[in-house]
This record gives C-alpha cells, structure tokens and sequence, in this order.
C-alpha cells in the first residue's frame, strides 16, 4: 500500500475521530462532574447542527453571504445556543434528579433525545428529509500522490482539534477547571470548602453541550449533509468511546474516540467480510475492550476511605 | 296508532334518503390508496408519485361520464419496511378501500406482498423495479406497471462497456433492491467483458464512506456503479469528490431524481443512470399528462415515475368503473389486462401480473437536468464523460 493511500486513510481516520472525540469529551465531562449518562448528548450534536443550518438560512434572508464571515457566526450561534441548552438540561431535568436513582436521569435524558429529534423532525420545514448543508469552507485541494489534502477538510478537523484542546486546557488550567475538578472528584468536599457546586454543574454542562453544537457544525460542514437522526449513532459511539477510553478522563475520551473511527476504517476496508459490517466489528471490539478494562484504557485513579 | 305513525314516518323518511343519492344523481365514492415515501431521503419521487396519482383521480372526478366518484387516501411508507407493512395492513383491513397505487421503494414492496396478498386487496406497484416482487411469488394481488432492473441493468452493461471503459467497481446497499442490483449488474458486465475490482455492501442509512472511497482510490477503476437510492448516491458522489476520485460515477434507476442534481450542484455532472421506459415528453400521452400536471399546480414535480403512478392510477379506476368496487371483481379484471391504452403506451400484463416493458433509458446529467442519453452532448462527442478520451 503506498503512502498515499496511506496518508489518505489516516486523514478520514483523524476527521471522524476528532467527531467523535468532541461527542465523547462531552459525556465524560457530564460523567466526571455528577456521575450522570447525559443519553441526550449525541441529539444535542443534531441540534446545534440544525440550528447552525437555521442561522445560515437567516443569514442569507438578510442578504449576507460571506462564506468566511457566515460560517463564525454559524458555529458561535450552535455553540451558544447548545451551552444554554445544557445549562437548561443541567439545572431543569439533571440537578433536581440528583438524589433519585441514577436510573432516572438516564431514562430522562434518553427521552429527552428522543424529544429534541422528534421536535426538529415535526417541526423543522422539511424536517424528516435529509438537509443540505452550506459548503462555507474554501474547498482548493492538493494532490500529494494518491492523498488529496482538501483545505476545508483541514480547516475542519484542525478546529476540532483546537475546540478540545481548549476545553482540557479550561480543566486543567483555569479556577473554573480546579472546581469542576474539585467536584468531579468529591462534591461533598468541594462544597465544604466554598465551591458553589450548582454552578459549577451548570458551567459544566454548558461547556459539554457547546463542544456538541460546534461538533455539529463540523459534521455538517464535512458532509455537507445533516438529518434529524444523525444524534442516535452519533450519541451511541461517543459514549461507547468515552466508556472504552475512560469515564471521567478526557484524555480517555479522545482516545476512544480516535480508536472507534480507526476500529471503523478498517472494518470497512481490511477485513475478508462486507465494508457493511464495519460497525459490528468496532462494536465487537469495543465490547472485548470494556470487558478486559472495565474502567477504561485511561482508567481515572480513585481512592476509597473505609 | 301513535307509535304506528312513528314507525311510518321513519319507513318513508328512510326510503327517500336511500333514494335521494340516486335520484339527485350523485355517485358512489369509491376510496383507493397510495402508498408511497412521503417523508424521508426518497420523499421526492414519493410526493411526484403521489401527485400523479392524485392528478388521475382528480382528472376522473372531473368526468361527468363515469360511474363512480374516487377518495384516494395516501399513505406514508417512509421507505422503511416495517412501517411499510403497518400501513399496508391499515389498507388491507379497511374494507372500504378496494384497490392501492403502492410503493416506490422495493425494500418495502417485498416487504408488503404477503399482507396484500392476506388481505385480498389488489394492488399495482408504480416504481419497485425488484423482479421478485412480482416474480418471486403467485399472488394474483400484485401487479406492477414498470419494468424490472433486470432490462435496466442488461442496457446499462452494454452501454457502458461500449463506452470503451474497462474496470468497475460495484457499491450497493444492502437491502434487496441494492443486492438485486449488484447481482444483475455483475452478471451482465461480466458477459459484456467487464472487469469487476471490487464489490462493497453499504448500510440503507450510512453517513460516512471515506474509508471504501479510499480503497477505491486506490483500486482507480474507470466506473464505479452504484446500486441504490438518492440519498446514498448522493452522499457517494459528494465523497468521492472530495477525496478526489476521478473514475466514472453511473447509477441505475434508483438516483434518476430532481433531488440528486439538487443536493450535489455542479459535482452531478456527467452521471449515468438508467430507468425503465421511454421519456415521458415523447410519448403521445406524455406531453398531456405534463400539461396537466402543470396546470393543477402541484408543489413537488412528477419526477421519474410520477407517470407510472398515474398510470396504475387510471388502471385500477378503469377496472372499477367496468366491474365495480370489489376487490375480487378488481383481481379478475386486472388480469385480463392486455394493450390497454396508457400514457406510457399500451400495458400488459402477465401471468405474474407484471408489465412488459421492453425499452429501457438511458439518461446522463448535463447542466443540471436529467437528459436522455441519445440527445445529449455526451453521446454526440461534445463533452467528455471522466476518463474518456
């Protein structure tokens, strides 16, 4: 195999890894700070995409048509708007939960996916028919040999990239990152010592679900295409990849997000069965891994008092 | 004596309501059923069908002649199976409903056979073009007024091997019409002298084929034929752009859609596909059925097989006008159908109720529209398909 077609395989590896890395960091933020499966999550992503679209259309309407100036406003739109979203979820449906078993809060965000996908499905003009999304990105290309480098592809996964690492870098290195982790790791504690924890929960939950929105955009922007039941299988990896990595780590979310979309390409190009089973063989493998690491590649250290 | 008057009364009042229909002369409603994708990636050809449909019962109510006045309920399949056969039965079961237009998608109308066939209701397919649908069985029930994929896909071999290209690689779907595809198309290009490179299965709903297009790009064959609907072929033409490939993009009747040109703009240029029959604006019914359909300002346009659904329209409202709203009577007389006079010529049916269709299209997107191959600037050597020299 030349290094080409190499190279090419690794770059579509990179762009859907670093999707579903910005899905995975979400839910295990969500898990790092309540100990909470927000199953909402990958419909959240659907949202913020939607509602990046519906600016769009807006944009154009008031007659502004600048691709460059356009797709800022679009993705600062789906992300704010996906950050008061999950504040919303945080401090409506998850924080008065917070007592009660944890069974409910994960039967109420999986109905609350259910909700925001139906809501876009009725709702949105044409909402059950696929939606073309604008190409805003400029789209000139070099040929390297049999790798294609596209400029919009880079711009995009480049942005993916950085959005993460902004967040790990508000985690690791600001006040705000020393509480949730503070929280994240005894709220009883952090609580004690004059954290105001709701707020940190409502920060946190902001932050989760506007890394989605932008992950949403950037979704739409590279396939140019978005539906209103992208958010199921979407939210199904992200988890997968957040539990294969290690829930509560960042860096374990990201590395299962990488390591779902490499276990999906070479279960659509390198096995001897059909490129349609490329699902079944990631999720098989990602099943093997869960039951050989139960807490994770990147497990989080936890200590007990007894 | 009072309660006698009563009972009178009623008698008298009952009988002239019984009468007054016929005396006023109104006529019977008779109710039929569409079934197609009203929703969902396929919604297009869906709400063209659909409309067609409609535009025939709309022109047969508008007959002061006829016998019978029709009510066609429409009904969503979402191009899914299993809701397919939900809505099937709610067909089968109303008794008021004597005959159905159904099913676009094959994955559906393979899916609903055996209910129609359960429940004694006549049906006549207006866009499935999988062969079992009709063949695979011995329903009187089902009929079909297109054309199989097995003309589609003999046409298509041939052309494209006389094009002068030499390797292909196969994408299809996984459902029954995708796999259909793959194994006519694979046994024709074979018997034609094509080379086949490659044969890849893709889920009906999946979003991301970067890692198959890079294996093709690696396998650079000079086509790659896809086997399934717009939304994929979208999706597949739309990848391979952006990986750069640079082979031959031809399809079959499954992206012959306004929606297709749509989606991809100027990236659809220069794809093949092919359907079943002659284009409409060339036959003597077509340029009526499109001055109709015009003029009765319908939203979505007929795309591909809105025609095929006027037509199964007017068959069925043709056989109830002669032998009356029963659905046994409708069987029999659909059966007898032979050279029956029709917009997209004259329909026959045979033993397995399918119409013999024997022309095949072919059609090539030039300057966003779908033309006819023999007219366009391809065929004349104006332009250049990719990778011809």
């Amino acid at each position: 195999m030349d290094a080409g077609v190499l190279a090419q395989y690794a770059f579509n590896g990179l762009m859907l890894g670093v999707i579903y890395a910005m899905v995975a960091v979400g839910f295990t933020l969500f898990f790092g700070v309540l100990d909470v499966i927000q199953f909402g999550h990958g419909d959240v992503v659907m949202a913020g995409a939607f509602v990046g679209l519906a600016t769009y259309l807006g944009l154009g309407a008031l007659g502004i048509a600048v691709p460059a100036f356009a797709v800022i406003v679009v993705a600062c739109a789906a992300g704010f708007t996906m950050a008061l979203a999950g504040a919303f979820i945080a401090r409506y449906l998850v924080l008065p939960l917070r007592t009660a078993p944890a069974f409910n809060t994960l039967l109420v965000t999986l109905m609350l996916g259910s909700v925001l996908r139906e809501l876009v499905r009725l709702f949105y003009p044409n909402g059950s028919n696929p939606q073309p999304f604008p190409r805003l990105l400029p789209a000139a290309a070099i040929n390297l040999g049999n790798f294609t480098l596209r400029l919009d592809s880079t711009i995009l996964l480049v942005t993916g990239l950085v959005t993460i690492f902004v967040v790990n870098l508000i985690v690791r290195r600001t006040r705000l990152g020393l509480a949730i982790r503070a929280v994240a790791q005894d709220s009883e504690t952090a609580r004690v010592v004059g954290i105001d924890f709701e707020r940190v929960v409502l920060v946190t939950f902001a932050i989760g679900s506007a890394l989605a929105g932008i992950a949403g955009i950037v979704y739409g922007l590279y396939y140019n295409e978005v539906n209103f039941d992208i958010g199921l299988l979407l939210g199904v990896i992200g988890f997968s990849a957040a539990v294969v990595g290690g829930l509560g780590s960042i860096y374990g979310a990201i590395l299962g997000g990488f390591l779902f979309a490499a276990l999906q390409t070479i279960g659509s190009v390198a096995l001897p069965v059909s490129s349609a089973y490329n699902n079944v063989f990631a999720f098989a493998i990602v099943i093997m891994l869960i039951t050989w690491k139960p807490t994770g590649l990147i497990a989080e250290p936890a200590s007990e008092r007894v | 004596m009072q309660r006698f008057l009563l009972a009178a009364c009623t008698c008298v009042l009952g009988f002239a309501a019984a009468i007054a229909p016929v005396a006023a002369g109104a006529k019977e409603t008779v109710k039929i059923v569409f079934i197609g994708p009203l929703t969902g990636g396929n919604a297009a050809l869906g709400l063209g069908g659909r409309n067609s449909a409609d535009l025939a019962v709309q022109l047969h109510n508008g007959d002061a002649k006829a016998k019978y006045a029709f009510d066609m309920v429409k009904l969503d399949d979402q191009c899914k199976p299993d809701i397919g056969v939900q809505v099937a039965t709610k067909a089968g079961a109303d008794n008021s409903i004597v005959a159905g237009v159904t099913h676009y998608c094959s994955a559906v109308a393979i899916a609903t056979v055996d209910t129609y066939h359960k429940f004694g209701l006549p049906v006549i397919v207006w866009g499935a073009v999988l062969p079992a649908i009709t063949y695979g069985n011995d329903y009187p029930e089902i009929h079909r007024v297109n054309g199989t994929m097995i003309n589609q896909n003999e046409q298509n071999a041939k052309l494209v091997t006389s094009l002068g290209y030499k390797t292909w690689v196969i994408i299809h779907d996984t459902t029954d019409y995708g796999k259909g595809h793959d194994e006519y198309f694979t046994k024709f290009l074979t018997q034609d002298g094509g080379k086949i490179l490659a044969d890849f299965g893709v889920g009906a709903d999946q979003q991301d084929f970067t890692a198959i297009l890079t294996k093709v790009k690696e396998l650079n064959p000079d086509v790659v034929y896809f086997g399934g609907l717009t939304p994929i072929g979208v999706r597949l033409r739309s990848q391979m752009d952006k990986l750069g490939i640079k082979s031959q993009f031809e399809g079959t009747s499954g992206i012959v859609s306004d929606s297709y040109i749509q989606a991809l703009g100027p990236i659809s240029e220069g794809t093949i596909a092919f359907i079943d029959g002659a284009p409409i604006e060339k036959l003597p019914g077509g340029r009526m059925f499109l001055e109709q359909y015009a003029a009765h300002k319908y939203a979505e346009p007929p795309e591909a097989y809105g025609a095929y659904a006027f037509v199964a329209a007017n068959l069925i409202m043709d056989a109830i006008e002669k032998v009356g709203p029963d659905r046994k009577a409708v069987i029999a007389e659909l059966a007898k159908t032979k050279n029956h006079p029709s917009i997209v010529g004259p329909v026959t049916f045979d033993d397995h109720g399918q119409n013999v269709v024997p022309i095949v299209t072919a059609y090539v997107v030039q300057d966003a529209k779908w033309v006819v191959w023999q007219d366009s600037d391809y065929a004349k050597g104006k332009r250049k398909l990719a990778g011809q020299k």
